[in-house]
């Protein structure tokens, strides 16, 4: 680009099309990594897999049933292909007159659960998708608003209070601050029930059982952002750009609404799309305290109970959450700051 | 301070004490203290000046002497927006075409600025907004105080950018500050300061941050435009040969307060103070033959907490022993006219100053 400013909808579209054949490679190789983590470690350190999935009183033959059944016996690079066709076009496992299917896009088959992985990941993905958005919600309101303020009144009763809150915040855990108001505002006062109810069931119902979490998860991503705002509203409220749109003339609240809201955004946002993608991934603390059916609490099951398939496709959705909100953000900020170019 | 350095006019005849003067800019026994942890800062400490519309007044001084804090004090920027810092403290008196500006309503002077008083700041990089394209800041200055529809404002913006002299200026109205080089960004700057027509402008160090070839370009520009506009004009500079080359008034800063000031040619040719021989012999002339090195000014800055007491230069003066008495480290001098318009701070006679001048500075210069 010569000097064009912002970029055509070709570039754009080009740019997307590259970035996503990368996330795809990316992914890729994910999935090799972590198949290769939990398929081969258990191999090395001598453990047979089968028998994580049938437990050790079984006898031998039912678990060369399931050796049989799971591709267990195959090479690695067999089992990877397997994995892969399963994602596009379904999977069947059999061996021993057992048939199981599973439906694409095959995650793989929890046989501890006797279910596919795929039908979990999307029940509990919309929990953890609702627990994420609105927590983020409050937390950019009121921590972006503690922030600015802070920075506005530096050195003020106000500045001291919030930031030694935000420490706080960032400092106590979430199954502590969790645990409190579950303790104050369902036992004690009885205000919240408490329970999570699907969306889909009743709207209030969903509500009350998100307020606690989404409350308590705002907290801690609030106490962050309103420390990370407030380093940055003073950064840029001392650049010369904010000298100059006083000494046009501008009032105070366009000087800060407009000029240096503008510039302390940008790394906000960055944040947000992190820390966004990260929690879509599994608030597993949030949803541990809080009983929420969510990703996070699949996979801390999954985990104890060992149960490899579900980590890996939990793994999954993480990694693409991740990878679509870094690319959201990169998006995001060639339109917010006209200095980055999509190339 | 003396009636006569209260009240000395740089230019124009000196006014006495009327409460609303008859100059265009008059400041009086301006200061301005910064507390801080380690004592009062003390950047300008009792500076008065006259400027009268259609002429240039350039102050000049190394950094810290309290230009540029002299200059935002003007404009009214130590006060506004000092978010939880230590507020600076302003005394005495700006009077800005009968308006005192330190006394006025803050949003009267809110609206003074960028309206009567304008800023061109040293670096255009850093001194736009980036997120903004050039078109819609100029576009936003002129809206603050016009009410106009956006088509008349960016109409204004891109004769502006025309009469600054950036090429294609309809279509780089629409470029973002980044996309310009660096003299652009001077010229479009230049262009946002006087989209409103100011009667003040103050260029605080204009050329420093550019290239040298560009310098002399921006400095025509500022030059034709205040012919064409007849503003006051005040420029900021360490650099003597610029002033020399714009002003009509020259303005001799160090440490907070005035030292020599008088019309350019006189500080220029004539100068009285030994820290203007100072600056003559550290600058790079062309007009001269290069047969010695530059001879720069020994020491580095006061501290402007602690200034020396006597004579603020007297650490780095290479005459601080001619006047008798040990005067230079116990007595602050005051202004004292030396010539027509022509004052200076400093203990010597014009006897001993005329022979040093003669025989041991000029010959070097």
């Amino acid at each position: 680009m010569a000097r064009g400013t912002a970029a055509g909808p070709r570039a754009v579209l080009a740019y997307l099309i590259r970035r996503l054949f990368a996330a795809a490679v990316m992914l890729v190789v994910i999935i090799l990594v972590v198949f290769g983590i939990f398929f081969l470690v258990p191999r090395w350190a001598g453990v047979d897999p089968a028998t994580m999935f049938v437990g050790k009183q079984a006898d031998p033959a039912a678990i060369e049933a399931v050796r049989q059944k799971l591709g267990l016996a195959d090479p690695i690079f067999a089992q990877v292909w397997e994995f892969f066709k399963g994602l596009f076009v379904g999977r069947t496992y059999s061996g021993g007159g057992d048939v199981t299917e599973c439906a694409a896009p095959c995650f793989g088959y929890s046989f501890r659960n006797e279910q596919a992985i795929w039908p979990v990941l999307t029940d509990r993905f919309p929990v953890t998708l609702g627990l994420a958005l609105g927590a983020a919600f409050l937390w950019l309101i009121f921590g972006v608003a503690a922030g600015v303020l802070s920075a506005l009144k530096r050195g003020s009763l106000w500045d001291r209070g919030a930031m030694i809150i935000a420490l706080g915040g960032v400092s106590l855990p979430i199954y502590f601050t969790g645990m409190l108001s579950l303790a104050i505002f369902s036992y004690g006062l009885g205000w919240i029930d408490g329970r999570y109810v699907p969306l889909s069931e009743s709207f209030t119902g969903w509500l009350g059982g998100m307020i606690l979490p989404w409350v308590t998860l705002a907290f801690l991503y609030a106490a962050m952002y309103a420390r990370i705002t407030r380093a940055t509203m003073m950064e840029v409220l001392g650049e010369d750009y904010i000298r100059t749109a006083r000494a046009k003339g501008l009032t105070e609240p366009v000087v800060i609404g407009k000029h240096a809201m503008r510039s302390t955004m940008t790394p906000i946002l960055t944040m947000l799309g992190m820390d966004l993608g990260a929690l879509i991934g599994g608030a597993i603390l949030t949803e541990t305290t809080f009983s929420l059916p969510g990703l996070g609490q699949a996979v801390l099951t999954a985990i104890s109970d060992k149960d490899l398939p579900v980590i890996l496709g939990v793994t999954l959705i993480t990694s693409l959450a991740v990878i679509i909100a870094n690319l959201l953000v990169d998006l995001l900020y060639a339109v917010i700051d006209p200095r980055v170019r999509l190339s | 301070m003396t009636e006569l350095s209260k009240s000395g006019a740089a230019v124009g005849e000196p006014v006495k004490d009327s409460p609303a003067p008859s100059a265009f800019l008059e400041v009086r026994d301006l200061k301005v203290h910064f507390p801080t942890d380690d004592g009062l800062v003390k950047s300008v400490d009792g500076l008065s000046f006259t400027l009268e519309k259609g002429k240039t007044l350039g102050i000049v001084g190394e950094s810290g002497s309290g230009k540029s804090v002299t200059s935002l004090g003007i404009m009214g920027l130590h006060t506004t927006g000092q978010y939880g810092k230590r507020k600076a403290q302003i005394s005495g008196e700006i009077w800005l075409d009968g308006t005192e500006l330190l006394t006025a309503d803050p949003d009267h002077v809110r609206k003074l600025r960028g309206r009567e008083m304008a800023m061109i700041f040293q670096d255009p990089l850093s001194a736009l907004h980036p997120y903004y394209t050039i078109g819609q800041q100029i576009v936003e200055a002129y809206r603050i105080h016009h009410k106009v529809d956006k088509k008349t404002a960016r109409r204004r913006a891109v004769e502006m950018l025309d009469r600054v002299g950036i090429p294609q200026p309809d279509k780089r109205v629409d470029s973002y500050p980044h996309e310009f080089s660096g003299g652009m960004r001077q010229r479009a700057m230049i262009a946002m300061s006087l989209v409103n027509n100011p009667e003040l402008l103050i260029a605080d160090e204009p050329t420093t941050a550019l290239d040298v070839t560009v310098q002399a370009q921006i400095l025509d520009l500022i030059r034709d435009l205040q012919k064409e506009f007849g503003s006051a004009v005040i420029v900021i500079t360490h650099d003597l040969g610029v002033v020399a080359e714009l002003s009509d008034d020259i303005l001799v800063m160090y440490g907070g307060r005035c030292i020599e000031r008088g019309p350019a040619e006189k500080v220029f040719y004539e100068p009285k103070h030994p820290y203007t021989w100072g600056l003559l012999g550290s600058m790079p002339r062309l007009d001269r033959e290069q047969t010695e090195r530059l001879i720069p000014v020994k020491g580095s800055p006061p501290s402007l907490i602690n200034l020396p007491t006597g004579c603020a230069f007297n650490p780095r003066c290479a005459y601080a022993d001619v006047p008798k008495d040990n005067v230079t480290r116990t007595v602050r001098p005051e202004l004292a006219q030396v010539g027509g318009r022509h004052w200076a701070a400093c203990h010597m006679t014009q006897e001993q100053r005329e022979r040093i001048w003669t025989e041991e500075i000029a010959p070097k210069l």
